[in-house]
């Protein structure tokens, strides 16, 4: 592997070099390069088809990549030392400072609210229940849900259940997260509420990458906006430099589309 | 020969019939247990990728299909102790080994009912559980086999019914279950409706109860928030109170 030295850079939360995935014949990241600092928000555009969705489930390691690095905290995760993907036991400790937004919500329907929220502290950090539900409540509480805690997901609307997707994710303190789309699911009247959530998180200093057609909400909270565009990042920049000044014609275009 | 109510009722409360009934639900449970187990690690093989687990699972599947459950009821009795000398001792009963029998036919069934009950959750389930960092046998436990039993337990309610009713065939091998008795009884006094009609009454209750337990636990499954009763009524808060 051609980064087997990086030497650990210290406030980068997560990192990913030369990334490759192929699907079959289908080569669907070609060499994505990506960084994003403690702290910072991320948004990252792109048409339909063009790899956001795939290069979230490599970093999350949820997929393993061709050829590439995935960083955490200057750490390659996902690999042991000799560059071979690590089975899935490991992977799912890993998993755990990584959080992961669907964007169809994937709550788990058998469970109420409060406990979609509390199986992640009791089956993954073995937190005794009692604990786990008193600290599921407060998360609902922070995304505005504590009334809705003992619904199914069945019984709530697509805004509600993102925003326990979001307390499910978050309540596992992740150093990370990754919102797909979180949105997109969503009737135009609830994207509101969710994206209220995420800027939320946001300004509380939460790390995020967010992969989203919410060209107002990267306008407003991301500190950075990328264009993803067939298997690789074309243009990078913030906000106002991204939207009103872009370097390249595919984001122009891109952009021609979208306002 | 009219029908004789006396002898009706005194064969209806009779103990030889809730014993024979005993036994038919007793086999039928046992032998659910048994298939349920065997059935749960052949779909495992058979939805897992390795050939290592789909092919035995294939071949089990393929073989409990195809063998008719009497003659496996006879293997079991007649056949497995000639082989086997440990099972020419007390502990094989007939009860015994009608309720493996039936359990290894059965399995190739529930094996196929548990299969499809997995395939048929949603792949973002297991991804979900998986993107909070739960290990396989987690998410296997916590996400995917609560959903799935859901989705398996009216077809497994189906086989078990019909597992009282298989139940009569160990008659083959001297067990006394439900229908038996009824056969012997008419074969000693000759009064067919009368024993038959308290045969017809016990399978009617049984299949009755197991309806209501069906109801009962479906609606544990339902998946939404208690409606509310008087108990719930009093410790719900009102909107805003816990602030
Ligand atoms: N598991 C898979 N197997 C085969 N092909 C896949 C798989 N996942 C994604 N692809 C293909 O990879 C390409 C990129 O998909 P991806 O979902 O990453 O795009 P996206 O940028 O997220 O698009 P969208 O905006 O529609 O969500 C598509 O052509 C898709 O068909
Ligand atoms: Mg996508």
């Amino acid at each position: 592997m051609s980064h087997a030295s990086v030497a650990p850079v210290q406030d980068l939360t997560l990192q990913v070099k030369d990334l490759h995935k192929a699907y079959g014949g289908n080569e669907v990241l070609k060499g994505v390069e990506f960084q994003i600092a403690k702290g910072q928000v991320k948004a990252v555009l792109g048409p339909s088809g063009s790899g956001k969705s795939t290069m979230l489930r490599l970093m999350a390691l949820l997929e393993p990549s061709d050829r590439g690095d995935i960083l955490l905290h200057g750490e390659r995760i996902g690999v042991n030392d000799g560059g071979r993907h690590l089975p899935e036991r490991t992977l799912a400790v890993q998993r755990r400072d990584i959080g992961m937004v669907f964007q169809k919500f994937n709550l788990f329907p058998h469970l109420s609210a409060v406990r979609n929220v509390a199986l992640a502290l009791t089956a993954v950090q073995q937190v005794k229940r009692h604990t786990a539900l008193e600290r599921a409540h407060e998360m609902l509480e922070r995304v505005g849900l504590s009334e809705r805690a003992d619904h199914f997901p069945s019984e709530l609307s697509g805004g509600q259940q993102q925003r326990v997707a979001i307390a499910r994710a978050l309540v596992l303190d992740p150093d990370v997260m990754l919102f797909d789309e979180p949105t997109s699911a969503l009737d135009p009247e609830l994207v509101g509420e969710v994206l209220d959530v995420m800027e939320g998180l946001a300004r509380g200093g939460m790390t995020m990458i967010v992969v989203t057609h919410e060209v107002r909400f990267a306008r407003r909270v991301a500190d950075e906006v990328t264009l993803f565009d067939n298997g690789v990042i074309v243009e990078q920049a913030p906000p106002e430099d991204f939207f009103d000044r872009p370097q390249h014609e595919r984001t122009r275009r891109f952009l021609s589309h979208v306002h | 020969m009219g029908f004789d109510f006396d002898i009706f009722f005194e064969q209806l409360f009779s103990s030889s019939y809730l014993k024979g009934a005993l036994l038919s639900i007793g086999v039928a449970v046992v032998s659910l247990v048994i298939a349920t187990a065997i059935g749960f690690v052949v779909a495992l093989g058979r939805v897992g990728k390795s050939q290592f687990g789909r092919v035995p699972a294939g071949a089990y599947v393929w073989f409990f299909r195809a063998i008719p459950a009497l003659l496996v009821l006879l293997i079991m009795w007649n056949a497995l102790p000639q082989i086997l000398p440990s099972l020419r001792s007390d502990w094989y009963s007939p009860f015994v080994a009608a309720s493996i029998g039936l359990g290894l036919v059965e399995a190739a069934f529930m094996a196929e009912i548990i299969r499809s009950a997995l395939l048929s959750v949603d792949d973002g389930q297991p991804l979900a559980g998986r993107a909070l960092g739960m290990k396989p046998a987690t998410v296997m436990l916590k996400v995917t086999i609560p959903q799935a039993i859901r989705i398996a337990l009216p077809p497994t309610t189906n086989e078990f019914i019909g597992l009282i009713k298989y139940s009569s065939l160990a008659s083959v091998i001297s067990l006394r279950e439900l229908l038996t008795t009824a056969q012997v009884g008419v074969n000693i006094t000759f009064r067919y409706a009368e024993y038959y009609s308290v045969a017809i009454i016990y399978y009617l209750v049984i299949v009755s109860v197991i309806t209501v337990f069906q109801t009962m636990i479906e609606r544990r499954f339902a998946w939404i928030s208690v409606k509310p009763t008087k108990k719930r009524k009093a410790e719900s808060v009102p909107a805003g109170g816990l602030a």
